[in-house]
This record gives structure tokens, sequence and C-alpha cells, in this order.
């Protein structure tokens, strides 16, 4: 009995050619098929975006006028997911909400990932004293408790979302400095980057060129979740009335507003933009998990 | 005419915490234009430290070059401005690693990695420095150049990366080229195919090439002068013919006993080099090998020998005893 195996070399060989020419819908479907989560996360993602974006013409009402006429109704045809305490609709102030929430996480995020970014790399390369003095700076950042560094940028600066996005900000980077350092330390020792030195170029370049495109996998899995946790936090910090103030249509403000009074007479206030956040912060996470393993050559060939 | 590199009592140490550590004490050689020349010694003989400071890449802290010079061309590299000396590396010459696996950046195609040097040193651009990129990969003899520059590291076989690390090295006409063990990580088979490859085209475009090795075998057909190395210094150096068959120093004499040879019974046993190597930070002003020589002598203790030259021509060795030895080996051979 003769079993024809086929040779594993060559199908990989034409799976490889196939993977050229291979038209863009197939790639999308390919995608799918292999990162189901990813793409539950993508679209998470690209809805809050959107949503974010186009409030003003998709929203079905205004999200900050007072209707006393339509308080406190449940969901319905009229309102999809009820309103509020002041009869403002609750999807709209959600999908405004969007905005507020897009933009405080995808800022704090950007911002704060990329000094981290920056510190975390150089502090691995150059090592020594600046390596202690950097990491010293980031341990008394990260000794202040989150509330409390919010309480204090609050009270010195005021509230408003410039605000909330520097004290979400600052304790990210000492987060994402640590790691990337970590993983940039692992790579400093590699033979690549004497061999960079060996070929003459200059610190900067091996630091931009060589160091970071190789901790950018680990990067970015840590900046997408810190959009979740950013936007998070801003819900927290607004809970509190610490951020955003009102009437800014705001997820953490509007649980504020609906979760101790009307629990138990009207959950619809609190159980939408609660699940709002919820799936924001797993889209989030989710989206840079498949992120990183489209960018990763190593990966991306499997 | 000045020879193309001169190395002249160069020093580097490392402070660990077990103290200083000497690992190039001294190390003094030089490189002819167009000349292939080996660097031969045991694991921490001080072989790579010296071509590392040559580049002037010891990590500091904890290296250091504490003393000596490098004349390159007529420059003294340790007196250069670091901005200089970044133009000398990749540009002037060239350097090939013995981990060809993680030599490469896994996340840069080939192609842009041997470009980017080229656009660092020549200020080539970027569809200057593919066309070179590509005749490159010929030169080095790959197969489909075109479509190499396109893929990443993880998709060539270890001989074809070291393949691509010759062709960075030779990227910008360098005048020499040093190879830190360059065929250790690799097959015997490829390990030939490499060093031809080298020889081949060092040989064509007139390149120096310092080869640094463990491995006597590699040296023999490929090296025009050899130099042993032992404890951060140079203990013999001679032509390859000269130290195969007539050695003059003791240390040599015990590695090429070491190597196993098809000319040998096959019962024969391999004789190792006995003892450790010296504790590099507890040098005495002695010779160094002298804990391990069968052959030495109450004045091994009291002074190093210096690099003399024997009654060859060209042929150096740090021995007291050499001539006796030269005698000696001639009668067991």
């Amino acid at each position: 009995m003769t079993m024809v195996t086929p040779n594993p070399a060559l199908s990989r060989a034409s799976e490889e050619a196939q993977e050229i020419r291979r038209p863009f819908s197939a790639k999308v479907f390919g995608f799918i098929r292999r990162q189901p989560l990813g793409t539950v996360g993508i679209v998470i993602v690209v809805v809050i975006t959107l949503a974010g974006i186009g409030a003003n013409w998709i929203a079905p009402y205004n999200p900050i006028s007072d209707h006393f006429s339509a308080m406190l109704q449940p969901p319905s045809w009229q309102h999809l997911l009820g309103t509020d305490q002041f009869g403002r609709d609750i999807l709209s102030r959600i999908i405004f909400g969007a905005r507020t929430a897009l933009i405080v996480g995808l800022s704090s995020a950007t911002i704060g990932g990329l000094s981290g970014l920056v510190l975390g790399v150089a502090s691995a390369y150059f090592g020594g004293r600046l390596d202690l003095l950097i990491q010293r700076v980031l341990d008394i950042v990260m000794a202040f408790p989150l509330i409390i560094m919010a309480l204090v940028i609050v009270s010195v600066f005021g509230t408003g979302v410039d605000n909330v996005i520097i004290a979400i900000t600052i304790p990210l980077i000492p987060r994402c400095a640590r790691v990337v350092r970590s993983s940039a330390l692992s790579i400093r020792e590699v033979p690549y980057i004497d061999a960079a030195r060996a070929c003459g170029f200059s610190h900067a370049r091996i630091i931009l060129r060589h160091m970071v495109p190789n901790v950018v996998a680990p990067f970015l899995i840590m900046v997408t979740a810190f959009v979740g946790q950013a936007i998070l936090i801003e819900a927290a910090l607004s809970y509190l009335g610490l951020g955003v103030q009102e009437p800014v249509p705001d997820w953490g403000l509007m649980l504020q507003g609906g979760a101790e009074e009307y629990a138990a007479t009207a959950p619809w206030i609190a159980i939408f933009p609660g699940l709002a956040i919820m799936l924001a912060v797993f889209g989030a996470n989710v989206f840079g998990d498949a992120l990183r393993d489209v960018l990763d050559p190593r990966l991306r060939d499997r | 005419m000045a020879p193309l590199l001169e190395v002249r009592n160069l020093r580097t140490d490392f402070r660990t915490g077990a103290g200083v550590v000497r690992a190039v004490d001294g190390l003094s050689y030089t490189v002819e234009r167009g000349e292939t020349i080996a660097i031969v010694g045991e694991s921490g003989s001080g072989k790579s430290v010296g071509a590392l400071s040559v580049m002037r890449l010891i990590p500091n802290p904890p290296g250091r070059i504490t003393g000596g010079e490098v004349l390159f061309a007529g420059r003294d590299l340790m007196k250069l401005p670091e901005e200089a000396m970044r133009e000398v590396r990749g540009g002037d010459i060239g350097m090939v690693f013995q981990e060809p696996m993680t030599s490469l950046n896994p996340v840069l195609t080939i192609g842009r990695q041997i470009t980017e040097t080229i656009e660092q040193h020549r200020g080539a651009d970027r569809v200057a420095a593919d066309r070179r990129a590509v005749e490159l990969l010929r030169l080095v003899g790959m197969a489909d150049p075109a479509r190499r520059l396109k893929q990443y590291p993880h998709q060539l076989s270890g001989g074809m990366r070291q393949r691509v690390m010759i062709a960075i090295a030779l990227a910008c006409e360098p005048k020499l080229i040093i190879a830190d063990e360059p065929t250790t990580a690799l097959d015997v088979t490829i390990q030939a195919q490499i060093l031809a490859l080298m020889q081949n085209l060092t040989r064509r475009l007139d390149v120096a090439l310092i080869i640094i090795t463990h491995n006597l075998g590699v040296v023999a057909r490929y090296a025009q002068r050899v130099n042993v190395m032992y404890a951060g210094r140079i203990v013999e150096s001679g032509t390859a013919e000269q130290i195969y068959h007539n050695p003059r120093h003791p240390y040599t004499v015990a590695l090429l006993r070491s190597v196993p040879r098809l000319d040998r019974p096959r019962q024969a046993r391999l004789d190792p080099v006995e003892g450790q190597p010296p504790d590099l930070t507890r040098l005495d002003e002695g010779c160094a090998f002298r804990s391990r020589c069968r052959f030495a002598v109450a004045s091994c203790a009291r002074s190093a020998p210096p690099l003399d030259p024997t009654e060859e021509k060209g042929h150096l060795s740090a021995c007291f005893r050499n001539h006796e030895l030269g005698v000696a080996m001639a009668s067991v051979a």
C-alpha cells in the first residue's frame, strides 16, 4: 500500500506563491478565518470610531437638550435605548460619548505610549547612569496612585477634557517605559545591534531603525491596551466628578447620573453606557493582539 | 609602503566584580594591503575583544581600551573623534560576525539592511542603492537577488545569511574586512563554501581580510599569515607553512596536536591542551602559558618572553626556548 504524502516544503512554497497573487478580498477572508476574535475587535473599534466621527449625523437626537416631556422612558422604537432623568436620548448620548472616549483614549495612549517608548529604548540602549536616572524618576511617578495624581492635576489646572488627558497620560508613561525597556534590554545584547554599530550607524539611527521596530510588537499591544485603560480611567474620573463635566456627553458621567438613584426604576440609564465602556475596552484589547500578529513578519507567514 | 593596518601594543581591560580582566594585553600585528591573515586562539584568548577594540566597539562600561595605537591607512583610529570613527566602520572596515542567525535584524528586509549601509556611507539614493544591493548579492553567489532583496532574514538559511553579511561588509568597498569566527555557526560543507567565497572575493576586490578563528584547520588553506594568540597577546606569528610545519611556541605545538587529522592512524589519541586558560585578572610578569607548558623553565616565571624573530624569515615566537623547540620538533617529526 502506498500513500502519497505531499512534500511539506513544496506545499509551503506554493502557498507562499499564492499569498503574493491572492486578491485583496481573499486576504480579508483569510484574516477573518485565522483571527475571528481579532475581527470582532476590529469591527468594534471601527464602529466606535465611526460613531465618534459621525456623531452629528448618526445620533437621532440632540444629546444635550432636555425634554421634560420624555423623562425616564424605557427602550422603545422612538428611543431605542430609552431616555434619562432629563429626557435625553441615551443612544444619542452614547454615540456622542464615543467621541469623548476616543479623544481621551487615543490622545493619552498615543502621547503616553510614545514618550514611554523613547524613554524606555534610550534608557536600555545607553544604559549606565542615564538608565539609572530615568528609571528612578519613573519610579517616583509610579509611586503616586492614579486618583491622587488626577486630583492634583485637576485641582491645579481645573477640569475639562485637556486636563483629563494630561492626568491619564502621565501615569501611562512609566508603565510603557518599563515594558519597552525590558524588551529593548534583551535586544541591546543581540548581535545585530553590534553589527549595526559596526556598519557605522549613529545612535539615533540604531535606536529608531533597529531597536524601535523590534519592540514595536509589545509596544503596540500595550498602546491598544492603553486606549482601553484610558477610556476606563476617563470614565472613572468623570464618574468621580474629576473629569469631563456636564452637560458634555460622556459614558462615565452617564453612569454617575443613573447608577444610584435609578438603578431599580430605570436600569437602562446605567446599563447601556456601562456596556459601551465594556465593549470599547474589550474591542481595543483584542484589536491590539490582532495588530501585533499582522505586523510581526515572523508571525505573518504562518 | 606602510602596512594597511598596524596594531601596536593594544590593551583592553574589563572592570568586573572579580577585578580588572586584561582581555587584550599588548596586542601587536600588521596587515598588508590585500593580505589575508588569521588570528587563532582558544576561547577567552582575547581574539574577538582585540577585533572589537580595533573598531572601538567595546561596550564602555565595563570595557575600556587603555592603551596602544591602531594605525589604519596612516591614521590612528584610537584618536579619531566618534564621528570620523563612524565613517571608518562599515565604510573603510567591514565586519562579519559569528552568528549569522542573529546578526541580521529580523524586522528589516535583506535589501533594506544592505542599502542602509550604502546610503549611510555613500549618500546614494534609494534606486542606486537598490541596484548596488542586487549587484552585491549576485557577487556573493545568491540566486535570484532581486527577489531576495524583499525577503526577511528568517526566510534564508544560515549560509545564505552569512552571504548577506558578507555582502553588507563589502557594500562600501572597504579596504579591510574583519571576520569574527565567520563559519563557527555553520555546517561543515557550508563553512568551506563561505571561506572559499571570502577568499575569492577579497582577492578579486583587493580587500585585506582578518579571519578570527579557534580552528587551525580553517586557517591552513586561506591565510597567508597566522597569528596565534594566548592570554591577550600574540605568542607566535608566521606564514601558515611555518606555523604548521615548524611551530616554535609550546602553545602552538599543543594546539596542533589537539586537532584531529586524517593523516594520523585512526587509533591515535587526541592530545588536548592540558589545564585551564589563565585567570586574566591575575596575570603576573611571567609567561602566561608556563603553568600548562611542558617546556617551562625557571626564567619563564621572571618575565614574559618578547615576540622575537626565529632564524626563519618572518617567523616570530614569544618563547625563551623557541630555538631548542625547533630542534626538538624536527627530531620528533
